[in-house]
């Protein structure tokens, strides 16, 4: 496949243009695709995954990085739950990597990082809140996540940080389901650090029958 | 000599058994010792769930110096809120957990401050063992045989509070030390931690605590071992408004202000609440 805005996709089931600070979910079928597309570049897209016959089993940060032995996801990372099984893998990824250490963000987060006047700003945990809410789930549910197109490098000191990115405009991230699964997505609202270039902006999520 | 063959008898060969015990791994604190609320060894393979009061002192120490212990935290009066591991080390701009630091909540709340540590470090990444992984690398089929795995062990000991399986959250492993190298590569340094390390933490809001003892994930040894963990926790006071911890930066000064501001209008602590 091409990346970008318009790249074309064979055997599209859905295609969505997520606006900016949007929310989103959508249930992907075991062997399909998403493609995840920085129209603008670097715009973070916060992002959960749970197994859809027993959501309970869900996207695990620790699982996904203690299999691979290493904290940053690149192409071939398996995204795993919290019973140590593939959920999707990262099959394409033309940024060198993507971040699953920060977590979102959140309203009450953002009010220690930038101050409490931050704490009425829209977030990506209310996003996420709200999507799950929808599916009759809720704030249990809900555990560290993976950040495409966000860079938090981890230095030799342990110091870590949200730095400016290392997206562009038009790059993409493109995921095979491993089971049937239920995507949460936060197209993140943050503009109070340089994940999303201090502008939320669009991005585009496409759902294909096949690689 | 009794025989359980009566009911009598089973009574009898029942109430002797507590006189052989052995007293270290006694739960119940004496009488006489009013400030100790809990005082507890965990071997490996087991687990611990208890309320502790708002300002208590948890002393989790190591006296061999190979335990490993995977730990949860929640506000214990509302308990969606939990230790949020991402926040933790995003908020303070650091993974490696130490001294002066805080174990913060998804409410932009202090749970706990690390008050002291003389640990060789711990693990804010990696995973807490599971059915998969421990069958995989210690054959165990579950909870019951030779190599319990931390998740099913804290699911039960959540259970136990009301929680389920959706409340087992990331935890942090405590007493072994993972580095991260510049290409994000784990590290192992686990084997470092030196027999009588212990760790003290401040419970700044009244909180649940489960944990396990069960090995590293990343531990490379063949056999699942895991040193006992002592635990031992004393009524205390909260941060004052002057405390090292509080006043360490500007984002625990807010976590803290954020717990306050929870605090007001609510009574100063918990009593005797079980578990």
């Amino acid at each position: 496949m091409t990346s970008g805005g318009q790249a074309v996709f064979e055997h599209v089931v859905s295609d969505t243009t997520l606006a900016a600070r949007a929310p989103w979910s959508q249930r992907i079928r075991a062997g399909q695709h998403l493609h995840v597309i920085d129209l603008e570049g670097n715009q973070a897209v916060d992002f959960l995954v749970y197994s859809a016959d027993d959501p309970i089993e869900r996207y695990s940060a620790a699982d996904t990085m203690s299999a691979q032995g290493n904290v940053y996801l690149t192409t071939g990372s398996v995204l795993r739950s919290n019973e140590g099984r593939p959920l999707m893998t990262i099959v394409t990824s033309n940024v060198d990597r993507h971040d699953t250490v920060g977590g979102a963000c959140s309203r009450e987060s953002n009010s220690l990082r930038y101050g409490h006047h931050t704490n009425h700003q829209h977030a990506c945990v209310d996003n996420f809140l709200h999507e799950l809410a929808q599916r009759g789930m809720g704030k249990h549910d809900l555990v560290p996540n993976v950040n495409f197109f966000m860079n938090v490098p981890v230095e030799g000191d342990g110091s870590l940080g949200i730095v400016d990115g290392i997206s562009g405009p038009g790059k993409s991230v493109e995921l095979r389901a491993e089971m049937d699964v239920i995507v949460v997505v936060s197209n993140c609202p943050q503009i109070n650090n340089p994940c999303n270039g201090f502008n939320p902006t669009p991005v585009r999520m496409v759902v294909s029958a096949s690689g | 000599m009794t025989t359980t063959g009566t009911t009598d008898g089973a009574r009898a060969h029942a109430r002797a058994q507590a006189d052989a015990a052995i007293a270290e791994y006694w739960r119940t604190v004496p009488l006489e010792e009013p400030d100790v609320i809990w005082r507890e060894t965990v071997e490996q393979g087991n687990y611990a769930v208890r309320v502790l009061p708002r300002g208590a002192r948890l002393r989790l120490s190591d006296p061999a110096g190979d335990t490993c212990v995977q730990l949860l935290v929640f506000n214990h009066h509302q308990r969606a809120e939990r230790l949020n591991v991402a926040d933790t080390v995003k908020v303070q701009w650091q993974a490696y957990l130490g001294e002066g630091q805080l174990l913060l909540s998804d409410m932009g709340r202090t749970l706990m401050s690390i008050e002291h540590d003389t640990s060789r470090g711990h693990d804010t990444f990696n995973a807490m063992s599971n059915r998969a992984w421990n069958a995989e690398k210690y054959s165990s089929d579950g909870l019951y045989d030779h190599a319990p795995n931390a998740r099913d062990l804290l699911t039960v000991a959540l259970s136990k509070a009301g929680l389920t399986r959706r409340d087992v959250a990331p935890a942090v492993n405590l007493f072994k030390s993972v580095i991260v190298e510049p290409d994000g590569a784990f590290r192992w340094e686990g084997d470092q931690s030196p027999p009588g390390g212990e760790v003290v933490l401040r419970a700044d809001m009244d909180v649940l605590v489960a944990l396990a003892v069960t090995p590293h994930v990343l531990d490379p040894r063949a056999e699942y071992r895991a040193s006992p963990l002592h635990i031992e926790a004393r009524a205390g006071a909260p941060a004052p408004a002057d405390d090292s911890i509080r006043t360490s930066s500007p984002e625990a000064l807010r976590a803290f202000e954020n717990v306050d501001d929870w605090y007001r209008g609510r009574p100063a602590a918990l009593v005797g609440v079980t578990p």
